[in-house]
Formats: structure tokens, C-alpha cells, sequence
């Protein structure tokens, strides 16, 4: 089939001023639902999806896959001004994006997101349209076996996200995989750590205990110190990048790109993954390591990028295969059989207008997304000039509305208030929260695919090294060990050699 | 300023709530009725209360709102409108969890039989048996002969404790009498993909997850559990054609609080019946695979008789499963 053609009709389709319209309004509200801490895209779609009803499959489409890359764009706004991250993937833009936010360069942070998401945003797309189907069967190479190596692979390299001390960061990833424990196990049904309540028989709800260790938390130690609370950043040095932090920015965008898309192809949890994977190379590759965790621009613009590539990407095993990556694109299976349309590996040759118009106007969108979000930076910077006793009220009512939201359930709020202590405690003890968060995404999947894969081996461990790309990547995690293990016995070698001389 | 609007806000929320109790059942509804459905937003249950809900609004002249209440196979949501206020603004659209909640779950806080008021059945989605594309069997006996052969070398997908596809291999177990490995899943979604990816050998699931698969030759497919062939898949045997007495419909009920008015629950039927035969409706659960049920089924008679006698069923063959969801 001739690309340039089926691109040509995808912009046919996209660029019809009502779809323009209903795109500019996805984006819109996605980047708005992105900002308010806890509603997150999930809530926003389900709660859209009766207006769908009345347009036609190809504008709702555009609309509701709008608000899920827009909300992509608007969580990293929070998580760079307050700390407080909507979802798995914008944890790790807080870590160093609110470092930069205290020091005044929150505008310089707010536009590497922004033009790191666009880039990897337009990578995105441009691999959807030439290389979906092809990208959509190499993932389905992957079964149990390969995600656990793949899981165990991204903890290992993740302890990277710490920059205390890593015992610490340890204690916290565990602690974190312990969190991921509540609920009812899947594959046997026997609730865990539930404590008799049938409300925690799903677990925990992620952005509960986020807004709770990163959000309230770091209220109430701001709360600590009376003198600092009024006005959180006094001074705001510049909202635009400087020549170096464009020259800084560049090769992390890419990187971050480049593994953002491999990894959201991957249906079983791969997108996860996307940002941890993106800061830890960064941290890794960096000359100055000693600067992530304390405001490195290189820390925001590569999570950021993998992140939105990762966006983008998980739209292929849906968009070629009928296959929902997450609980999102779940919901957009839902939007499809709503309009009328079952997707599965038939929508490109039935509906050719409305699968290359959707990637199309995933292009346009990100067009849009960056017109919006470049003139409002100077605006969201302005919030954080915003008294302390009237905003935080406001951001805590707005997260507990948010999660109460997602599943009506009274449990996800009582969770961002113990969670909020939980994190405060943390804090006192510098632990930090970031690999609290790994683990806590990480560890059921972990779980989830190490049973699954012992079940169908009927119990035969050799499968995960008998299988070519599970053994691949649990060397690559051996190798990242020893990487890392290396240089402290070379550093006690020169101290016994020091000793000696 | 805004502290006094957010004030008269929830002052006018408190007043709202004192009033429903008051509301009329010959005037019913003066506002709008919300739909509780026990799972995520998107997923084949919300499909059918969304559609469904869309022309029930417009018969009874009020919104219908669907409201996703997942969590514990079903069990939150339906826990949920067991305790709340019989004045039929809050109802609960469940499936075949409805029945097997009882038996699988030995604390449930409600009685499915004697806490709701049921007002109908809506529809019936079958179930189809389906592989990945390289399985060894390529027609149901072929298939029946095999797991008899192989028993537990045959792996068997389903989407979670409680989840219509690990009730239908627990039938298909049953009907065999052999026990076969199977993997849950976290949904529907994951467990096709591995069936496509080849990591697994079978499952038996929805019309819904499966046709699009079936038809785009994703999956080998090898008999549908209803007593007669799908017109969307003409080719498909049926199990009794292929010799397996396996009948299984994932069954969808409309359920009130119990105690409801009779006259609110009248009308309630009313308005579920004239939706089940709307144009949009029929062709989209065509679509779907399956079909609404007819008026004769749309009833309080018909939905208590069939959970009744599905619990029943159910009861035995879980028991004899020895799976428990708590």
C-alpha cells in the first residue's frame, strides 16, 4: 500500500475543520484534566464518552485519543510546579523537574517538557503510520517470560533513580512492591493485606498514593518552616531555554524517544517503564550524575520524551491488532464498539479513512498541544506566586475529587491522607519517594508475569534463559549489576593499594 | 467569593438528597436516574448499559447516567445499590456475576436474591471457543479428543477470578471431565493477546473480545456456545453440532433496590422493552454478537427466574471447582 497516499487521506480526514475543532478540544481538556491533580484521562474519557454518541467514529476518535496525549502534556505541569505527579509516568519528571521549579527555572523545565513531548510526539506518529503493523507482531513476541526479564531489567537499572544512598532507595522499592501486594491476588482470588476492607480487593489506586508521598507530603513540609510557605518560588529567573540548556536537552530528547517507542509497543505494561528506563540512562550517561535529583534539565527532558513516544506508540497494538495496552486505550476499544466499529487487525483495510485520519490528527495535535502550551507557560509560572494557604487547600480538594472520581470509591481518598503521612515520615528519614513508586507499579507486574510464565513452563525455571529474548535481557540486567557493583571494588581496591603505600 | 459559592453549592447538594425521598412514584422520574455498573468504563457491560441507556432516557423524558463502580469481580457495585434508597434513581446493570457471586464469594455482604428488585433480562452474549492459530486441532471433535489427550499440557486463558471466561472453562472441564492448566489474566484485553502472540493454547470467551479476531483469521475458532449459529460468523458450528454439550450465555439483567414501588418498576420495564427493540440498539449488539432479548424475557418474572436457576447451576459447578474469590 502507498504510504504517501494513505497519509494524504489520513490529513483529508484530519484536517476537516470540525475534526480540527474536536481535536483542539481534546487536547484542551486533556492538558486541563493533565493539570488538576488526580483526574486523569481514564476519568475523563468514561465521563465523555456519552457525548461521543452524537459524532461521527472519526471526530470522537480524535477527540478522546486528543485528551489522552493531552493529558500526557498537562500531568508533567504539576509534577514540575508542585510536585505532584498524576500518573506512573510524570513521578519521574517530578524528581527533577520540581528541583528546577524551586529554583526558579520551573520556566525553562515547563518548555523542555513541552518541546521534548512534541518531538517525540511527531517520532510517534511518523512510526505508526510507516511501521504499526510490522511493530504490532514483533511485540507479540513477548509473552510472560520476557516481560519478567524485562521488569527485572528495568528495577535493576531504575535503583539509578536514587540519588541518596541506595540502601534507602532499596528499602523503598521493596516497601513500594509491598504496597503493590494489597488487594486480591489474580490468580488465586485470596485477598492480600486487605484488612477485611472489600473496597481494597482492586489494591491501591495509584494516583492516591502519589498525590499522597509526593503532593501532600511535601505540604506538609513546607509547612515545617513558616517563613518559606508564603510564596513558594520567589524569584523566576527566565521562562525560556537558554543556547546551553537547548544544547543539554538535545541528545536526552532523542534517547528518550528512541526508547520511549520500543517499549510502548510492548501491550503487557512496557509503557511503565517508558520514563524510569529514560532517567536512569540519563543519570548514567551523564558527566555529572551529581546533579540529578537536584534540578538536571537532562533528568525532565528525557522522561518527558519517552514518555509522550511511549503515548504514541501504545496506540499500535490497539490501532493494528484490536489489543488495549493499558486501561486507557481499553477504554478507547470501548469508544470504538460504541461507534460501531470492532477494533482488530481489520480496521485498516475496512475504515482506512478513520485509521489514517486518527494518525493524522495525532500529528496535528501535538502541533496544537505546543501552540497551547508554550504561551501558558508564563501563566502556570505565574501560579506558583499564588499564596501558600490558598493554593494548597485547593490542589489537596482538587486530588481528593480526582480519585474519588475514577472509581467512587471513599477508600482512594482516606488513602491520600494516610499516604500523605507515610510520605511526610519518609522525608523526615530521607527516603525518597520515587522508587517507592517503581516498585509499586512494578512489583504486581513483576509478579503477575513470573507466576504466569512458571504456570505455563508447568513449573520449569530454565524457560526464562531457554527462550532467546528473556535470556537476552536478564544478561543485560546480570551485566547492569555487575556495572554497577564494579567500581565500588575498584574503589576499595585503591583504598587497600592507598593503605598499603 | 468563592468560599460562599462553594458553600451554597453543597447546601443546595444537602437539600437535593433530603428531597428524593419524598419524590412520587406516579410522577417518576423528575430527575435523572443513574445506571451502576459494576465494571470499567469501556468494557462489554458498559457497552450494553450505554447503549441501552441512551434510548432509555429519552422514554422516560429524564437522563439515564451510567456510573462505573468496579472493583471485587462485580461485587462493590452491586453492594453498592443493595443498600441504596429503593426509590429507583439509583439501579444496578450486572451480568452472569449476579449468580455466581453467592458461591464465589463465601462473605458477600448482599443477597442477589433477596436484596434487588429485578425489572428484566436485556441480553445474552454468546460465548465462543476459540486458539491460537497454529493449535494442533482444527475442528471442535478434533479439539474435544485433544484436551481428553492431553489434559493438563493444554493451557487455558481466562480474564480473572469471576470472569465469564473462567466460568465457561470450568463448563468445558466439567463436560470433559478433564482438567486442563489455565492462566489468568487481567482481563479480557491481555489474555487475547497472548492467544494471538501464541503464548497460550485456548480460551472460551465473548462474541464481543473474539469476532473481529475471528474473522480477521487472528484466532482458530472452534464452535460457539448458543443453540444456534451467529449471523455475523454463518461458519461456526455450534457446540451441540460439534458433540459438546456446552451451553453457556453471558446474561445481562436490569436489577432496583428491593422494595422499589411496583409502579416504578412497571415503568422501568416499560422503557427497558422499548429500548431493547430501538433500531441502534439491535444493530449495534449485532455487532456485538448477539441479540436483545424478546419482551416475554424483558421482565421481573423472567430475570428472577433465570437467576434463580443460574445460582443454582452455578453453585455446583463452582463447588466442584473449589475456586473461591475470597
Amino acid at each position: 500500500m502507498d504510504i504517501i497516499a494513505s497519509l494524504g487521506l489520513g490529513f483529508s480526514v484530519a484536517l476537516d475543520p470540525i475534526n480540527i475543532f474536536y481535536c483542539f478540544i481534546g487536547v484542551l481538556l486533556g492538558t486541563l484534566v493533565g493539570v488538576l491533580p488526580g483526574i486523569g484521562p481514564t476519568a475523563t474519557i468514561a465521563m465523555l464518552l456519552p457525548i461521543t454518541f452524537s459524532l461521527s467514529p472519526a471526530t470522537a476518535l480524535i477527540m478522546l485519543a486528543g485528551i489522552y496525549y493531552g493529558a500526557q502534556y498537562g500531568g508533567s505541569t504539576t509534577a514540575i510546579l508542585i510536585n505532584l505527579p498524576g500518573e506512573s509516568s510524570s513521578a519521574v519528571t517530578a524528581i527533577d523537574g520540581y528541583q528546577m521549579a524551586r529554583k526558579g527555572r520551573a520556566g525553562p523545565a515547563l518548555a523542555t517538557a513541552a518541546l521534548g513531548s512534541f518531538f517525540a510526539g511527531t517520532v510517534g506518529t511518523l512510526l505508526l503510520a510507516f511501521f504499526a503493523p510490522p511493530l504490532a507482531r514483533a511485540a507479540l513476541n513477548f509473552g510472560a517470560p520476557e516481560y519478567f526479564a524485562l521488569i527485572v531489567l528495568g528495577l535493576l537499572v531504575s535503583i539509578a533513580l536514587a540519588h541518596g544512598s541506595i540502601l534507602k532507595a532499596l528499602a523503598m522499592i521493596v516497601l513500594g512492591l509491598l504496597l503493590g501486594m494489597v488487594g486480591q491476588d489474580i490468580y488465586t482470588g485470596q485477598p492480600r493485606f486487605t484488612l477485611g476492607i472489600r473496597e481494597l480487593y482492586s489494591g491501591l489506586n495509584f494516583v492516591s498514593l502519589a498525590v499522597g508521598v509526593f503532593g501532600v507530603a511535601e505540604i506538609l513540609r513546607n509547612l515545617e518552616n513558616e517563613k518559606g510557605r508564603d510564596v513558594m518560588v520567589k524569584t523566576v529567573k527566565n521562562l525560556w531555554l537558554s543556547k546551553d540548556d537547548f544544547k543539554r536537552i538535545a541528545a536526552p530528547v532523542v534517547r528518550g524517544t528512541a526508547l520511549g517507542s520500543v517499549l510502548g509497543i510492548l501491550p503487557g505494561g512496557g509503557h511503565i517503564l517508558a520514563s524510569f528506563a529514560s532517567y536512569s540512562a540519563e543519570k548514567r550517561l551523564s558527566k555529572t550524575p551529581g546533579e540529578f535529583g537536584h534540578g538536571a534539565i537532562e533528568g525532565v527532558a528525557g522522561p518527558e520524551s519517552a514518555n509522550n513516544a511511549a503515548a504514541q506508540t501504545s496506540f499500535i497494538p490497539l490501532m493494528t491488532l484490536g489489543i488495549p495496552a493499558h486501561p486507557v486505550m481499553a477504554l478507547m476499544v470501548g469508544a470504538f464498539i460504541l461507534q460501531g466499529i470492532t477494533p482488530g487487525p481489520n480496521v485498516i483495510n475496512d475504515q482506512p479513512a478513520l485509521f489514517w485520519g486518527i494518525i493524522a490528527s495525532m500529528w496535528i495535535g501535538n502541533v496544537l498541544l505546543v501552540l497551547l502550551n508554550l504561551p501558558l507557560i508564563g501563566l502556570w509560572v505565574k501560579m506558583l506566586s499564588i499564596p501558600y494557604r490558598a493554593l494548597f487547600p485547593a490542589i489537596v480538594l482538587f486530588a481528593c475529587i480526582g480519585c474519588f472520581s475514577i472509581n467512587q470509591n471513599i477508600y482512594d481518598v482516606f488513602a491520600i491522607g494516610f499516604f500523605g503521612v507515610v510520605g511526610y515520615v519518609l522525608i523526615r528519614f530521607g527516603c525518597e519517594p520515587a522508587p517507592l513508586l517503581l516498585g509499586f507499579v512494578l512489583g504486581p507486574l513483576l509478579e503477575e508475569h513470573l507466576r504466569r510464565a512458571m504456570i505455563i513452563s508447568r513449573g520449569d525455571p530454565m524457560v526464562f534463559i531457554e527462550r532467546p529474548i528473556s535470556a537476552t535481557l536478564l544478561a543485560l540486567a546480570l551485566l547492569a549489576v555487575i556495572i554497577a557493583v564494579l567500581p565500588s571494588i575498584r574503589r576499595k581496591r585503591k583504598e587497600v593499594f592507598v593503605e598499603e603505600d | 467569593m468563592n468560599k460562599t459559592m462553594l458553600s451554597l453549592a453543597a447546601g443546595l447538594m444537602l437539600a437535593g438528597a433530603s428531597m428524593t425521598g419524598t419524590a412520587m412514584a406516579q410522577d417518576y422520574p423528575t430527575k435523572p436516574v443513574t445506571v451502576v455498573v459494576p465494571f470499567s468504563a469501556g468494557g462489554p457491560t458498559d457497552t450494553v448499559a450505554r447503549l441501552v441507556a441512551e434510548v432509555m432516557s429519552d422514554d422516560l423524558g429524564q437522563q439515564v447516567v451510567i456510573q462505573n463502580v468496579g472493583g471485587a469481580g462485580g461485587t462493590l457495585g452491586a453492594g453498592q445499590v443493595a443498600v441504596a434508597p429503593n426509590d429507583g434513581y439509583t439501579l444496578l446493570l450486572h451480568h452472569i456475576g449476579m449468580s455466581t457471586a453467592p458461591t464465589l464469594y463465601r462473605s458477600l455482604p448482599y443477597d442477589p436474591a433477596t436484596d434487588f428488585a429485578p425489572i428484566g433480562l436485556i441480553t445474552s452474549v454468546p460465548m465462543t471457543l476459540v486458539a491460537r492459530k497454529d493449535f494442533e486441532p482444527s475442528t471442535l471433535p478434533e479439539l474435544v479428543a485433544y484436551i481428553k489427550a492431553n489434559g493438563e499440557n493444554v493451557t487455558y486463558a481466562h480474564a480473572g477470578i469471576g470472569s465469564a471466561s473462567q466460568l465457561c472453562g470450568m463448563l468445558l472441564m466439567n463436560a470433559l471431565d478433564t482438567q486442563m492448566t489455565t492462566v489468568p489474566y487481567q482481563g479480557s484485553g491481555p489474555a487475547m493477546t497472548d492467544i494471538i502472540g501464541g503464548q497460550i493454547d485456548m480460551i472460551c470467551d465473548q462474541t464481543t473480545n473474539t469476532t473481529s479476531q475471528i474473522q480477521a483469521g487472528e484466532v482458530k475458532a472452534y464452535g460457539v456456545t448458543t443453540l444456534t449459529r451467529l449471523g455475523n460468523l454463518p461458519d461456526l458450528p455450534t457446540t451441540k453440532e460439534g458433540g459438546l454439550d456446552l451451553e453457556i450465555g453471558v446474561w445481562h439483567g436490569l436489577y432496583a433496590p428491593a422494595g422499589t414501588d411496583a409502579a416504578i418498576i412497571s415503568r422501568l420495564e416499560a422503557a427497558l422493552q422499548k429500548a431493547l427493540t430501538d433500531e441502534t440498539v439491535v444493530s449495534r449488539f449485532a455487532e456485538l454478537g448477539t441479540l436483545p432479548v424478546t419482551a416475554e424475557e424483558a421482565t421481573p418474572a423472567a430475570l428472577t427466574q433465570t437467576l434463580a436457576s443460574q445460582t443454582e447451576l452455578w453453585r455446583a459447578v463452582i463447588e466442584a471447582a473449589g475456586v473461591y474469590a475470597d
